[in-house]
C-alpha cells in the first residue's frame, strides 16, 4: 500500500471527496461502527465528523474496554476490598462509579487499592505482602495476554485475578444484529488485531454478510479505511480488508493467542448497554481455579444492592451510547452535573469513554443533518493540526 | 491503555529485556513478544510487555509518530496516554 501521508491536508480533502462519492453512489443513509476509543480519539480531536458526508453515520460502539466492564463486575471488586483483600487494579477502574460507589470511595474509608501499570507490578506486591493481592483485570484481549501471561509464569499463592477481561469479536456478532443500529460495516481496531489477527473476523463478514475494514488511529488512516468501507457497502461486497498491514497480519500474534486460550475461555456474559455477549467475557479455566478469586473467595454482593444507586447514576446512558443508539449529547448531564473531574458514568472517566473524549473536544456537530466542508477543524479554536502539520509520514503501528 | 510504546532493546536476559524509552529504562518482559528479539531491535511495550517486534523499515515512522504525539497540548488525550505510559515506566525501573 502507498504511504499515505496522514496530516496532509490536499490527501485529507481527496479522501473527504472520495468518502462523499461512495456515499453518494450508496444513494442512502449509511451507518458504520469502530469499535476502538483511540478511533473516537482520531475523528473527534479532528473533528472528522465534519468531513463526513450528510448521508454517512460513524457511529462509536463498546470500544472502551472502562466503559463496557458491567456494574456487577465493578461491585465484585468493590465488595472484595470491603470484605478486606488488597485490590489491585489499572488507574482508571478506581474511578468508576458501581451500586455503592467506586473503589476510590471504598479506599476513602478504609479499603487497599493500589493502582498498578502492570498486572506484573501486581504480582510483585503480592511477594511484597502476606496479604490476599486479588488483580482486578480489566481491558480487552492486548491486555488480557499480559494476565495470562504472569499467570503461566506462576505467581505467588496470595495472588488471584477477578477477571473482567473482554474479548472484541463476539461483541460484533451482537451489535451487527441490533434493531436500533443497522450497522452496515465495522472499522476494526488495529490495536486488538495485532493480537487476534484479522482472519478472525472471516467468519464474522461470511455469517453476517458486512464488511470489516481494519484501520490505523491516525486520521487519514481513519478516512481512508472509511472510504474503503463505504465502497464495500457500495458494491455489495462482504469481506475482510486489511488497511493496516504494517501492524496487522492475518494470523496475529501466535505467541500471545496461544498464552490468552490456554489461561482464559470465553464465557457468555453482559457487557455495560450491551446485554449479554456470547463468549464476550474471558473468564480463568477451571486449572486456573487457585487463581480465579471468584472461586477463591464468596464474594458477598448482596450487602452492596441495599443501596439504591443514586438519582444521577439512574440518569446516565452510557449504555445507550456504546450500543451505538444514543450520543454524549442525548444526555442530560453531560458537561454540568457530570464531568471528567466528577464523572457519573464510566463513559466519563476514561481517556476511550466516549463522554469524555466529546467533552474534551468540545463535543461533536449532529452533521447527519449539517453537512460541511472539510476544515481541519479542531476546537481549540485555530487552524487545526490536519492544516498546520505537513509532515509526510506513513501509517505507522502503534502495537 | 490501547496504545503502546516504542523502546530500543538494549540487553536480552532470557525472558526480559532492557528497553530504552526516550532514555528511560525499564525491564520489558518478552513473554508474549513474536518472534525473537535482540539488543538494537525496537519493540513495542503494552502494560510492561514487549507484545510486537517492529520491523526495522518500520522503527523510523513508528518513532517520528510518538514524538509528533508527545509534542501535543497537555489537553490531548492520545498525548496524554503516552505520556503517562512513559511516566509508568519511570516509577516502575
Ligand atoms: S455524560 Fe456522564 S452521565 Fe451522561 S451518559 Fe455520559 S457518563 Fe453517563
Amino acid at each position: 500500500m502507498a504511504a499515505l501521508e496522514f496530516r496532509d491536508p490536499i490527501r485529507a480533502k481527496a479522501l473527504a471527496a472520495a468518502l462523499a462519492r461512495a456515499t453518494g453512489d450508496v444513494g442512502r443513509e449509511v451507518s458504520l461502527m469502530h469499535v476502538c476509543g483511540s478511533h473516537e480519539q482520531a475523528i473527534a480531536k479532528f473533528g472528522l465528523r465534519s468531513a463526513f458526508p450528510r448521508d454517512l453515520n460513524v457511529i462509536m460502539g463498546p470500544g472502551c474496554p472502562v466503559c463496557i466492564t458491567d456494574q456487577p463486575e465493578i461491585d465484585e471488586a468493590v465488595a472484595l476490598a470491603r470484605q478486606g483483600a488488597r485490590i489491585a487494579t489499572y488507574g482508571d477502574m478506581v474511578r468508576v462509579p458501581g451500586t455503592a460507589g467506586s473503589l476510590a470511595d471504598a479506599q476513602a474509608r478504609g479499603a487497599r487499592i493500589d493502582t498498578v501499570y502492570s498486572v506484573a507490578q501486581a504480582v510483585d506486591l503480592a511477594r511484597e505482602t502476606p496479604d490476599d493481592v486479588v488483580f482486578f483485570a480489566t481491558g480487552f484481549e492486548t491486555t488480557a495476554v499480559a494476565t495470562a501471561a504472569v499467570i503461566l509464569a506462576g505467581v505467588p499463592k496470595n495472588f488471584s485475578v477477578l477477571s473482567a477481561h473482554k474479548y472484541i469479536p463476539p461483541v460484533m456478532e451482537i451489535v451487527a444484529e441490533m434493531p436500533g443500529t443497522r450497522v452496515e460495516g465495522f472499522l476494526a481496531a488495529g490495536h486488538a488485531a495485532t493480537i487476534t489477527g484479522w482472519g478472525i473476523f472471516e467468519p464474522f463478514v461470511a455469517r453476517h454478510h458486512l464488511p470489516v475494514v481494519v484501520a490505523g488511529f491516525e486520521p487519514l488512516d481513519i478516512l481512508a479505511a472509511l472510504v474503503k468501507l463505504v465502497e464495500l457497502v457500495r458494491d455489495r461486497a462482504p469481506a475482510v480488508v486489511n488497511m493496516f498491514p504494517r501492524c496487522v497480519t492475518r494470523e496475529g500474534n501466535r505467541n500471545a493467542q496461544r498464552r490468552l486460550w490456554q489461561v482464559f475461555r470465553p464465557i457468555g456474559g453482559r457487557w455495560r448497554g450491551i446485554a449479554h455477549i456470547p463468549n464476550g467475557n474471558l473468564r480463568l479455566r477451571d486449572e486456573w481455579a487457585a487463581v480465579d478469586a471468584r472461586r477463591r473467595f464468596t464474594i458477598d454482593l448482596a450487602s452492596l444492592w441495599q443501596h439504591a444507586p443514586s438519582t444521577l447514576a439512574r440518569q446516565c446512558i452510557c449504555g445507550n451510547i456504546m450500543a451505538g443508539i444514543a450520543s454524549p449529547d442525548d444526555c442530560p448531564l453531560f458537561g454540568g452535573a457530570c464531568v471528567p473531574d466528577a464523572p457519573v458514568g464510566a463513559c466519563m472517566v476514561s481517556s476511550e469513554g466516549t463522554c469524555r473524549i466529546w467533552h474534551q473536544y468540545g463535543g461533536v456537530p449532529d452533521l447527519t443533518a449539517v453537512a460541511r466542508p472539510f476544515q481541519g477543524r479542531d476546537d481549540r479554536g485555530a487552524e487545526g493540526p490536519a492544516l498546520r502539520d505537513n509532515a509526510s509520514r506513513g501509517p505507522v503501528c502503534p502495537i | 491503555m490501547c496504545l503502546g510504546v516504542p523502546g530500543l532493546v538494549v540487553e536480552v536476559d532470557d525472558l526480559t529485556a532492557v528497553v530504552d524509552f526516550w532514555g528511560v529504562r525499564r525491564r520489558v518482559r518478552l513473554d508474549l513478544v513474536d518472534e525473537p528479539v535482540a539488543a538494537g531491535d525496537y519493540v513495542l511495550n503494552h502494560v510492561g510487555f514487549a507484545i510486537r517486534r517492529i520491523p526495522p523499515e518500520d522503527v523510523q515512522t513508528t518513532l517520528e509518530l510518538y514524538e509528533q504525539l508527545l509534542k501535543e497540548a497537555s489537553g490531548d488525550l492520545m498525548a496524554t496516554d503516552v505520556r503517562s505510559e512513559i511516566e509508568n515506566l519511570k516509577s516502575e525501573f
